[in-house]
């Protein structure tokens, strides 16, 4: 699976600063509700289901890299937001460093596969130091996207 | 030094996402071996959550664990329980992990 086929283009935030995981999270939602990613009434119960699974282990897989995510029966596929954040974001990660790469997964109950593979796809990308520095060095959302098909042409992974 | 490998199969339906992983490198982390996970001609380092990400292990994945090291056999041991309990490990609580005494060490990595 690749990045294009999962993360909106529309719903990248290279501007969210330090204010707090809950808040980013916040953030990540609204941009995929902005495009009709998600169904405006159903903004909250999402923000709350990935809120509710952070309290079961912290989704900061290490690298500065999180994957906050939640299933929910109200979307009909994977969708998917991502943030680049400058200062870092406290995420209670394994490494205990902070979260500088987020991607934000929302995914139907019934396809555990698609999401998954998301996963597996993130993070053998970020495995990569050069994808991960020159991602956390993208001030418009353009040029994380840029970045995100030339992962996708294996530009970074051998 | 010991050298102690095990294949073990993926069985719970979601494979292993993000908790599972998780609580994988955990449990890892508490010993000082040095374990590796190897899925077809992927081999990677246990003790990252990022790094068993990347095995896309669904359900039915065949996984080798292998371990080097003083606790190489403990390790392959609690690792090996861990998948086999689908991951159901006391209901999530990594504490519950901690089913031998000798697993007590801090992850502090």
């Amino acid at each position: 699976m690749k990045f294009v086929d999962f993360v909106s283009s529309k719903a990248i935030c290279t501007d969210v600063g330090s204010e707090g995981k809950e808040s980013v999270i916040r953030t990540m939602v609204s941009a995929l509700r902005k495009v009709d990613k998600i169904a405006e009434d159903q903004h909250d119960s999402i923000v709350e289901a990935i809120l509710k699974r952070e309290e079961l282990g912290s989704t900061g897989i290490g690298r500065g890299v999180a994957v906050p995510h939640t299933k929910h029966p109200s979307v009909n596929e994977l969708v998917s937001a991502v943030a680049v954040s400058k200062e870092g974001v406290d995420f209670d990660s394994l490494d205990g460093e902070k979260v500088h790469l987020l991607f934000l997964l929302i995914s139907p109950p019934d396809r555990p596969g698609d999401h998954l593979r998301a996963l597996e796809n993130i993070s053998r990308q970020l495995r990569d130091d050069t994808f991960c520095s020159f991602l956390k060095q993208c001030k418009e959302p353009k040029e994380v996207w840029q970045l995100l098909e030339e992962a996708d042409n294996n530009q970074f992974v051998s | 030094m010991p050298v102690v490998r095990k294949t073990v199969v993926v069985s719970n339906p979601q494979g292993l996402h993000a908790r599972p992983a998780e609580l994988f490198s955990r449990l890892a982390l508490q010993f000082e071996a040095d374990i590796e996970v190897i899925r077809d001609d992927l081999r990677i380092d246990a003790k990252s959550i990022l790094n068993v990400l990347t095995l896309g292990a669904a359900q039915g994945a065949t996984l080798v664990i292998e371990a080097r090291g003083a606790d190489a056999e403990k390790a392959i041991d609690a690792l090996e329980r861990l998948v086999v309990s689908d991951f159901k490990v006391g209901d999530f609580n990594t504490d519950e992990l901690k089913i031998d005494e000798t697993l007590s060490q801090e992850s502090s990595g």
